[in-house]
């Protein structure tokens, strides 16, 4: 927490400044008060009294209370705006460190973990600073000087406090002791329940099927019962809580009365009026004393909760920024979409398997190179090597002669068209997400992009959209189905005019015919272009220029389709499992 | 997906509030016992909690007492004292007590001393004709005093010569008056068993000639004598002290016992009530027609089941019961304060009204500000999960400073509303504290105005202080509660809105039944036409078909073409708009849906595995199933090996994540579905995701299950498509062909297109 706290300007870190002289202005005029309230009941106690006086005392009393209440909202203001700023900060670093992050820590982390970090646990450190910053000035410093002011005053009364406080902290500290484990079990129990419940409803078809709904709502009705009855046995637990401190307030009060009224008893005559009016104001200043305490076993109830946000937090800004910015803009002149791996190896950082193992090759200017193996071979890996989003281990990747890791990686990306197995779609209409991105070449023009759709295959269902390239798309591309969204970012690769397009198992959300189709006016359209496919359907890629089968981040095999067909097992393999011998030929 | 609705749906208004209310009172009727009693204690609690001020001010004034004169025997003994030294009574007392004795004699004697100056001599014979006048003797001199007093007794008192002397000639000076004169001039007097003697009159009675007011006196009793201060400082009825102590502890402890009662059966009563409607939902979730499925949202259902569930709970375990002893409070407190005086009371009301008009002005502005908040922190979050999930691609098409720039925006945007919503909630507290201040002062004023009028007493004001204290705190409670209220009320609406949602027909009268191990395993389409709600043409229509027993019919057709619509319909998710579906000739409207879904095994390609051993997995509902049977079929499959090689075999618990791959989860599906071994299956063939190996060990496992039943495939692989004795080729949601492998290739219709695409260059 304290970490995060790191990342406050020096303007806020004024502003806090300026909040403690106000808190402690503010606990001056709040501790003030007692005395003029306890001069006022005297005042209205005693039978001649004067109004005037009774309207002095008020007055400056209500001047104490309008003081108060005015360094409190301006306090209020100023813890506002340090937790919201703290906030818009914190979410600011996350957002820049994730967006800068390589993929492996992005995959280590998962993309909903750290979402919920930039979201989530951001809100929750806000709103701890903004209740702690308040409480956590103003209790201490209202406990210290309350019990400065009493101290001296009475030991017996002192001595009472002193226990009622202990009385309050032992209470506390049992409950939190007992309770605060079990806090933490419901969350993992309401959890259990929405995996029963989101579990059923994805399942729905299964579960009829199965005529399994007796046995579902058995299921929920068992993790329902143990949430019911943890949070039962949490709540009335802890359902003791305010009773108890009631309890101690009041009896406290009642106690230094009683203990007062000896004391006056015992008092000659003289002493016995100022003794009273010490008995009221000490039982103010005991009410205080107990609130401070109160509110700084809240903070420690509070606390726990942010300071796994904030370790959530830190661990995402902790992490180091491995893939480093070149100098490079441009490649070796005269070399256009030439891409070269030179014996690279490859592990994802503290893994102990290579997933790629001494990979090399060529692909040159309008060549199509394909990659296929099985799951987990290494080949989406391998063509991520080139758009930099891992850094190989060891080996070279060279984009125009030039090595990937001395590029500026925004002007690399410029060469490179990239799509992913995984559709992406942006918030907004088509055509903004055709032109996604820049290229370093300007604005795209609306022919471009009309043309992209068109080589894409999109054009016929983008025209029949209500607004067609206009139409906006929700985000996530709720609107528009798989193979639509798969065309679209195609599209959008098209529209840069790359001299390197990559597609990471692009093809296989489309059917066999749009596949075809599309691939067919790709080459047309990209001629100079080079491509790098990753494909597990054979039709996609047997007509690719040169082939690399991989196995286990080795390379088994490159060649054509033919020759694999020949001299290749695992190719072999794999196309007899897609097509029938006569169709392979 | 975008952002958190669920947490923006928490902020809106109900509907229909009043009848939302009501039905949430009638669906409470279950816990009326523990409800009621609840409400009586926390009634009672608040009515303790008006009484408990009241004594703790009896407490004040017992102990204040003691800090008073004791004004009864201030009283007494300056009645005493006045009685003592009326003039007249005095006179006569003097007059005795001096008793001049003159014999002519004496007369003589002093007329004719030499030592007693004419002028004495005058005025002794004016004394002798006015004996009365104690003036007269004063003035003279000692020698003839000397003759003319004698010792006498007063009230048997031995009065001598000389103290009549000394008397006279101190006449001014009380203090130097001799005892014997002092004793019965000031008789003594026994005030509270305290004898107070002459001395202590004399004393007092000197101290009180230079003290002007009350206070004084209380000053100066200290330096007077015991007797005088032991009756004058009043004592402390400690009786009645001790009583009233022991009265409060037992009214704290009762209050403490109340309240904590009236928590643990509310929280009783929302929990229990909590748990009742999740377990509702999740049986009405299987009474719903599937059609419902596909219109809502798994997140919107999940919502309801956790968050507006627990929106309920929490409000009637914390905001029913706050209600019911805040809204006591209020209307004790304004009671009692117009019982006890009128005009302070309304001082006491409108000084606490004006504060809450601030405060209300605040609320609802504040209210704006977190609505507003829910809202752009729904658009911060959804671009960042925006972001967040496509980085390769922003990365690649170097989008980073177009996202940059709209995170900024939006994180501006959440900024403004954080600090503006949070700031006005901040202030509710503090000026809430202004609120009770300035009433208090107020009170306090208007009492002391009132009390130099008359026409109210102190204790009047004493009350009101504690009134004022005890009227503000229920409103902001009130006011909180009401809010939580509102927001109950659109959650209720929620949860009640879906329990009311259309349920499917009813089957309980369909007697029917066909038994699964007597079904021969034909199926017969007649003219079915299906059309889905909203939609304007109709999905299928006019489609006949026949499938034999034991034969496989494929299904085939591009992606999102509408193959699951033929899984709908076969295993009666949803109705057929038109035509009829036979079973071994029986109508499957004639038999319930149970009944349907006995008679067929489905294995769906987007494989659903639950929270669970793989063991739970595979046996999933079926009963008496032995672990024998489990591996048997788990062999047959294929797995049997790799789940043995599993940390804990057969019990691995496996969940809907990444645990297993999609291969393995597709392995244990089919493995479920052989455990049901029904005479009818459909299959979803997997596609894409699975490793060509583990794709083989699929499809022998799938070709194992299609054995000997009548099954209907949503193909992907050209083998099973070629081999099915029917092939159903669906585009657009409709069927537009149908026939074998052969006859469609004949037709060179669509079937012929998709099948030769995938050669084309």
């Amino acid at each position: 927490m304290l970490k995060l706290l790191k990342k406050l300007t020096t303007f806020e870190w004024i502003m806090i400044a300026i909040s403690v002289v106000l808190i402690i202005l503010q606990v001056w005029l709040d501790l003030k008060m007692p005395d003029y309230m306890s001069n006022i009941t005297v005042l209205v106690q005693t039978p001649d009294s004067e109004i005037s006086e009774i309207l002095i005392n008020g007055g400056y009393m209500l001047l104490c209370a309008l003081g108060s209440l005015v360094f409190s909202i301006i306090v209020g203001y100023l813890a506002a705006t340090i937790s919201a700023s703290l906030a818009r900060i914190l979410r600011k670093s996350l957002f820049n460190k994730v967006e800068n992050m390589s993929m492996d820590d992005i995959k280590k982390f998962k993309t909903s973990s750290l979402i919920t970090r930039t979201t989530n646990d951001v809100t929750q450190v806000q709103m701890f600073i903004s209740l702690g910053l308040q409480l956590l000035i103003k209790a201490p410093i209202t406990a210290i000087w309350a019990v400065s002011k009493i101290l001296n005053k009475n030991w017996e009364w002192s001595l009472l406090t002193g226990v009622a406080v202990l009385i309050l902290l032992f209470t506390i500290g049992v409950l939190i002791i007992v309770v605060m484990p079990k806090f933490k079990k419901v969350q993992l129990l309401i959890d259990n329940m929405n995996g029963v419940m989101r579990e059923n409803l994805t399942g729905i078809r299964v579960v009829r099927a199965f005529n399994a709904e007796k046995y579902q709502e058995n299921k929920f009705a068992e993790v329902n019962n143990s949430l019911t009855k943890l949070q039962l046995f949490n709540q009335k637990t802890f359902g003791i809580l305010s009773p108890v401190m009631y309890l101690i307030m009041y009896c406290l009060t009642l106690g230094i009365y009683m203990v007062g009224a000896r004391l006056i008893d015992a008092a000659n005559m003289g002493e016995k009026i100022a003794l009273f009016g010490e008995m009221v104001v000490f039982s103010s200043y005991a009410m205080q004393v107990i609130m401070s305490f109160l509110m700084l076993a809240m903070i420690f109830m509070l606390l726990p909760r942010a300071e796994v946000s904030a370790g959530r937090i830190n661990e995402i800004l902790d992490v180091k920024i491995k893939i480093k910015d070149g100098k490079v803009k441009m490649g070796k002149s005269g070399v256009q979409g030439k891409v070269e791996f030179k014996n690279v190896n490859f592990k994802y950082p503290n893994a102990e398997e290579y997933v790629l193992k001494n990979i090399s090759f060529v692909a040159n200017a309008g060549e199509t190179v394909a990659f296929i193996g099985l799951t987990g071979s290494g080949k989406s890996t391998l063509i991520n090597l080139v758009p930099r989003f891992y850094d190989v281990t060891e080996g070279e990747v060279l984009v125009n002669d030039v090595n990937v890791k001395d590029y500026e990686q925004e002007s690399l990306h410029n060469l490179i068209g990239y799509v992913p197995q995984k559709a992406v779609i942006f918030k907004g209409t088509i055509k903004s997400n055709v032109a996604y991105g820049e290229d370093g070449k300007g604005k795209k023009s609306e022919g471009k992009i009309k043309e992209a759709i068109k080589v894409a295959q999109a054009k016929d269902f983008v025209l029949k959209m209500p607004k067609k390239y206009d139409t906006q798309i929700s985000q996530g591309g709720t609107n528009i189905s798989g193979g639509q969204k798969q065309r679209l970012s195609i599209a959008r690769a098209i529209a840069r005019d790359p001299e390197i397009y990559i597609f990471d198992d692009t093809f296989s959300a489309l059917d066999f015919k749009t596949d075809a189709k599309l691939r067919k006016e790709l080459k047309e359209y990209t001629k100079n272009a080079t491509t790098l496919i990753v494909a597990q359907r054979i039709g996609t890629i047997m007509h690719a220029d040169k082939i690399i089968v991989l196995e286990n981040g080795k390379c088994v095999g490159m060649g054509s389709h033919k020759e694999l067909l020949e001299n290749c097992e695992v190719y072999k393999q794999i196309a007899l499992s897609q097509l029938s011998e006569g169709e392979l030929q | 997906m975008n952002g958190r609705p669920e947490m923006s749906a928490n902020n809106d208004k109900a509907k229909n509030f009043k009848i939302t209310m009501i039905r949430l009172i009638k669906e409470l009727r279950g816990y009326r016992t523990l409800v009621i009693f609840s409400i009586i204690l926390a009634v009672l609690g608040s009515v303790l909690s008006i009484i408990a001020p009241n004594k703790l001010s009896d407490l004040t004034n017992e102990i204040q007492s003691g800090l008073q004169i004791n004004n009864t025997n201030l009283e007494l003994l300056n009645n005493h004292i006045k009685e003592q030294t009326e003039p007249e009574t005095l006179y006569q007392k003097l007059n005795d007590i001096i008793n001049v004795r003159v014999s002519s004699k004496t007369i003589n004697l002093i007329n004719n001393s030499n030592e007693i100056s004419q002028t004495e001599k005058e005025e002794f014979n004016n004394l002798i004709n006015d004996r009365t006048n104690l003036e007269n003797i004063k003035s003279l001199s000692n020698n003839i005093l000397n003759l003319i007093l004698y010792d006498s007794e007063y009230k048997n008192q031995l009065i001598t010569k000389e103290d009549k002397i000394e008397f006279l000639n101190n006449l001014e000076n009380i203090n130097n008056y001799p005892n014997s004169i002092k004793n019965i001039i000031f008789e003594p007097i026994t005030i509270d068993e305290v004898i107070i003697n002459s001395n202590d009159l004399v004393t007092y009675l000197t101290a009180l000639q230079s003290i002007s007011d009350s206070n004084e006196l209380i000053i100066k009793l200290s330096s007077m004598p015991k007797s005088i201060s032991n009756v004058l400082s009043s004592d402390m009825n400690w009786e009645q002290i001790k009583l009233i102590c022991i009265y409060l502890f037992g009214l704290y402890i009762f209050s403490a016992t109340f309240t904590y009662l009236e928590s643990i059966s509310m929280t009783d009563v929302a929990n229990k009530f909590a748990r009742r409607l999740r377990q509702n939902i999740s049986i009405k979730i299987n009474k719903l027609p599937l059609k419902f499925f596909d219109k809502h949202r798994i997140g919107d259902t999940l919502s309801r089941v956790t968050n507006d569930i627990d929106m309920i709970a929490q409000s009637l375990n914390n905001s029913l019961a706050t209600l019911v002893s805040s809204l006591t409070l209020f209307i004790g407190t304004i009671i009692m304060m117009f019982v006890t005086n009128y005009l302070m009371a309304l001082t006491a009301i409108i000084s606490s009204l004006i504060g809450f008009a601030l405060m209300f002005l605040v609320l609802k502005k504040s209210q704006k500000y977190f609505v507003l908040r829910q809202v752009e922190i729904g658009n911060l979050n959804a671009h960042i999960e925006e972001i967040y999930s496509s980085i390769n691609v922003v990365k690649a098409y170097n989008g980073q400073k177009e996202a940059n720039y709209k995170f900024e925006q939006l994180n501006k945007k959440v900024y403004d509303c954080n600090r503006k919503g949070q700031f006005l909630s901040g202030i509710m507290m503090p000026i809430m504290h202004f609120i009770g201040n300035f009433g208090y002062v107020a009170v306090c004023i208007v009492g002391a105005l009132l009390t130099s009028n008359g026409s109210i007493s102190f204790g009047v004001i004493v009350a009101f202080i504690m009134y004022v204290r005890l009227f503000t705190s229920p409103l902001s409670q009130i006011a909180q509660a009401m809010t939580s209220i509102q927001s109950t009320a659109a959650a209720s609406e929620r949860v009640f809105e879906f329990l009311d949602e259309e349920e499917m027909d009813d089957e309980s009268h369909i007697v029917k039944k066909l038994s699964k191990n007597e079904a021969k395993g034909k199926i017969e389409f007649k003219n079915i036409t299906f059309k889905y709600d909203g939609n304007e043409k109709p999905t299928i229509y006019n489609f006949s078909a026949t499938a034999l027993p034991g034969q496989k019919i494929a299904i085939v057709g591009p992606t999102g073409a509408g193959k699951t619509t033929m899984v709908n319909l076969l295993m009666k998710f949803y109705d057929i708009t038109d035509g009829d579906i036979l079973i071994d000739g029986v109508s499957t409207k004639e038999i319930t849906r149970e009944n349907v879904h006995d008679l067929f095994t489905m294995v769906l390609q987007d494989t659903w595995i639950f929270n669970g051993t793989i063991k739970e997995n595979i046996v999933f509902n079926k009963k008496n199933v032995k672990q024998k049977d489990i591996e048997k079929v788990c062999k047959k499959v294929g797995i049997d090996h790799l789940i043995k090689t599993m940390p804990k075999g057969y019990d691995t618990i496996i969940t809907d994540d990444d645990s297993v791959s999609a291969g393995e989860r597709q392995l244990i599906t089919i493995a479920r579905g052989m455990i049901d071994n029904a005479p009818f299956l459909i299959l979803d063939e997997a596609t894409s995701n699975v490793d060509t190996r583990t794709e083989e060990l699929v499809q022998e496992a799938m070709d194992k299950l299609t054995e000997n039943k009548t099954s209907f495939i949503i193909a992907h692989r050209l083998s099973t498509i070629k081999n099915a004795d029917l092939i159903l080729v669906i585009k657009d949601g409709n069927i537009i062909e149908q026939g074998t492998h052969n006859e469609l290739l004949e037709k060179k219709g669509f079937y012929f297109e998709l099948y030769n695409a995938q050669f084309e260059k």
